[in-house]
């Protein structure tokens, strides 16, 4: 018997051998879990005072590889909504095909009934948290963005391939939230400094961020879509990040004792 | 011969694989930074040392001198960024006393990747190496394996990218000495704050031709908030079981009695000291 | 002798598992995650609180300052949930749609008592693909005293005084024992003869202690922090500071009044 506390009461592995636990794999369960193939690095969104922006780049890579560079990872569902989507971009895909099927489904334009960003993103949890239940997640980290037509009250959360969920004033998906959200936070630490952003300012700060990304992450592009939602509806548009400088080291000679 | 001792790695492996958990090493979760500035050069880094999820010290100095115009900051494990600074500061003294001149960094730098390099990362030292010396004002990053690197502006630890997005977005060509120690607490700031690893407080040295200023606590944006309640117990409440006095006459049989006399000078009694059987 | 038998298994012993290597290697994920933080439940003679941080993170990264851990699921019912907060909130979800069937069904609110049976069945519904997370419910019971249940993730529960669960239970734990059940304390004077007994301690003085285990708990523990969510469940009427407080009059056994205070955390 194993006398250690660790294991104690088991036969002991170094006399008996490992536990043959071969016959209970006898029939395996079907396993679905895959893994990312394709995929888009961050997204990032921002509650302003009228609204909420939200961006990604065009970037999809196949490992290391940026295999294509004119993907739209932002998704316009009804009529003040977008969802971007980060990591595989079949799910992503298959997500849209959803999200379209979606949207035929609930429309009763007689009705005045439309989907609004809480009720997308609370479906997007609800198909994310299942498919993890069946040990076949979508591999997505997802931002919804949207406004309130009547309040224009901003919207924006977070759902990720385990169906976590969660908001703030400002988030970002992969990379961003470790790159982008510091400087995001900075500007808008909570609900209150929303009131203060201008749209303008937003738009800046975005601007700054996927500079910032472009400059840090290995897997982000130069071009990048954008999104904003006011209670007017959506304006979408391409950018790509200005003013680059990659001069910042022009001095410095080598990475040690070398001088010239 | 000097070096690391192995000899109980056998009854660890052999401990280990029966189930017991391996010892967790404090580590410094840290956020540390450096920046060059016209005229000198700037380090800083937070106050938090963790074990696991635990804070171990609220308080801790991550910033450690080499020489007096080199500093460095470390990240990693707490035990091999203090031995691995205090070795290579003990030989770049020897080093500088047998050569006669100053240290210079560039040979901190070198003494400490080759360490580390020969150790192949198992020596967990990440720093950041700054310092004067009479060739210029001179900034490094170390890394365990024993890679360095040679920037105007750098970060490391678990908060190295909170702080480096700070860099990126403030940092200038041609900075001062007060816009460097700013941007350098702003960017441990951003650690602080978004890196769950780095905490507490902010130090800073600033290192010019004439002197290292080591600025401890530059920044305490942290302080506890003020309890609600008082915690003192009333007397009695801890059940006194048994007692047993002992007189003054009978306490020199367990301790040395030292006099002091009114001017301070001390007079030490020929008492000797017994243990009680 | 039972060496000799047994020494010709340790000998197979290397062939035990003969299909292992030739298995395909499964690409390794897991369904579960932790989002940190700690819960902290306190029952007295005529209230229950549940009090939980806000702090939302995953690794070093915080997700969120502002997210809620504790939640109201009716007919004067709290539950505070830690762990994977994606099985949490699905947690709180489905009991609170149960208790609001139970209502519908049969005309009457659930007991606390009732509901915590139920929600110990709905936890081992899910034996073998368990909820991540520990659950603490709270209500005022059939005599209006305050009622702590605590479970496993398993659905092993038993109704407690006090209660802590998270990242910073090992911390608050003690400081509850001390503060809330006076372990090892004896009426000064008494001689060690008379321990000090716990319970009917008023309101705003768990309240305190409340905070002080939250502070205190910050300064230790980096997955906790932010903001402090205080969730009170009390038959008396909301204090004047809580005009807000939600008041469950169409309580036929009690007039339950749940109350919700935020207050902040330190962030780093």
């Amino acid at each position: 018997m194993n006398q250690h506390p660790h294991g104690w009461g088991r036969p002991r592995d170094d006399v008996y051998g490992a536990y043959d636990s071969s016959y209970l794999n006898s029939t395996q369960p079907v396993t679905h879990t895959q893994r990312p193939i394709v995929t888009g690095t961050s997204v990032l969104g921002v509650k302003f005072q009228d609204g909420v922006i939200i961006a990604a780049d065009n970037i999809a890579s196949y490992g290391s590889l940026a295999r294509y560079d004119n993907v739209e990872r932002l998704l316009q569902v009804g009529t003040h909504t977008v969802v971007g989507a980060g990591g595989d971009m079949s799910d992503m895909q298959y997500l849209h095909l959803l999200l379209d099927n979606l949207l035929i489904k609930e429309q009763y334009p007689a009705d005045d009934h439309h989907l609004h960003a809480p009720q997308v993103h609370s479906y997007i949890s609800r198909v994310l948290y299942q498919r993890r239940n069946k040990f076949d997640p979508l591999w997505n980290s997802i931002l919804t963005a949207g406004a309130d037509p009547n309040t224009s009250e901003p919207f924006l959360s977070y759902v990720d391939l385990r169906g976590t969920t969660f908001s703030a004033p400002a988030l970002a998906t992969g990379f961003g939230a470790h790159l982008a959200v510091p400087i995001l936070r900075r500007h808008v630490p909570d609900e209150a400094a929303v009131k203060d952003l201008t749209r303008e300012d937003a738009e800046k700060l975005v601007d700054e961020c996927m500079k910032v990304l472009w400059y840090r992450d290995a897997r982000s592009g130069v071009t990048y879509s954008w999104s904003v939602i006011t209670k007017e509806g959506v304006e979408t548009g391409s950018k790509k990040i200005e003013n680059q400088s990659w001069k910042f080291a022009e001095m410095i000679k080598g990475y040690g004792a070398q001088n010239i | 011969m000097g070096g690391f001792d192995f000899s109980n790695h056998t009854r660890n492996a052999a401990l280990m694989a029966s189930g017991m958990p391996a010892p967790k090493a404090t580590s410094t979760g840290t956020t540390i930074v450096g920046c060059l500035f016209d005229g000198g050069v700037v380090i800083a880094a937070d106050t938090r040392a963790t074990s696991g999820s635990v804070v171990a010290d609220k308080n801790c100095e991550k910033l450690h001198y080499i020489s007096p115009h080199i500093w460095c900051a470390g990240a990693g494990t707490a035990a091999d960024t203090e031995f691995t600074t205090a070795i290579i500061s003990s030989n770049l003294e020897l080093h500088a006393l047998s050569t006669g001149r100053k240290p210079r960094v560039v040979t901190c730098m070198t003494m400490l990747k080759q360490h580390l390099f020969k150790y192949q990362g198992h020596i967990g030292a990440y720093l950041v190496v700054a310092g004067c010396d009479p060739t210029g004002s001179h900034l490094y990053t170390v890394h365990a394996h024993g890679s360095t690197d040679r920037l105007p502006y750098v970060t490391m630890g678990s908060g190295s990218l909170a702080a480096m997005s700070v860099f990126e977005t403030q940092w200038k060509k041609g900075i001062d000495r007060d816009g460097a120690v700013k941007l350098c607490s702003d960017a441990i700031l951003a650690g602080i704050f978004n890196d769950l690893g780095s905490g507490s407080n902010v130090d800073v040295c600033v290192i010019t031709p004439e002197k290292a200023t080591l600025m401890r606590n530059y920044l305490t944006p942290n302080v506890r908030a003020p309890k609600e309640l008082k915690y003192k117990f009333e007397k009695g409440t801890t059940a006194v079981l048994q007692e047993k006095l002992i007189s003054k006459d009978e306490l020199r049989r367990y301790i040395t009695v030292t006099e002091v006399d009114a001017e301070g000078e001390t007079t030490l009694t020929t008492d000797v000291m017994q243990v009680d059987a | 002798m039972a060496s000799s038998y047994l020494l010709p298994h340790a000998q197979h012993a290397p062939h035990a598992h003969p299909t292992a290597s030739s298995q395909p290697r499964q690409h390794h994920w897991s369904p579960y995650t932790e989002n940190g933080g700690v819960i902290l439940g306190i029952a007295g003679k005529d209230y229950v609180i549940i009090a939980g941080d806000t702090r939302s993170s995953e690794g070093y990264n915080i997700n969120t300052r502002t997210a809620r851990k504790i939640f109201q699921l009716g007919s004067g019912i709290i539950l505070g949930v830690v762990g994977m907060s994606a099985d949490g909130e699905e947690l709180a979800r489905k009991v609170a749609r149960k208790i609001d069937d139970y209502k519908r069904n049969h005309d009457k609110h659930i007991t606390v008592s009732a509901a915590a049976v139920m929600l110990s069945r709905t936890l081992y519904q899910k034996r073998f693909f368990p909820y991540y997370c520990q659950p603490l419910l709270g209500g005022l019971d059939e005599n209006g005293v305050g009622a702590i249940y605590t479970y496993d993730y398993v659905g092993s529960f038993e109704r407690e005084q006090s209660r802590a669960f998270g990242s910073a239970a090992a911390l608050i734990t003690p400081f509850l024992d001390n503060q809330i059940n006076l372990k090892n304390q004896f009426v000064p004077g008494s001689n060690g003869e008379e321990p000090r007994t716990p319970g009917d301690m008023p309101r705003d003085l768990v309240e305190k202690i409340v905070k002080d285990a939250f502070s205190s708990a910050v300064e230790r523990q980096i997955e906790v922090g932010d903001g402090l969510q205080m969730v009170t469940v009390t038959r008396a009427p909301p204090r004047a500071e809580e005009e807000e407080a939600t008041v469950e009059d169409d309580d036929e056994w009690t007039g339950s009044t749940i109350s919700e205070t935020l207050s902040p955390l330190k962030q780093d």
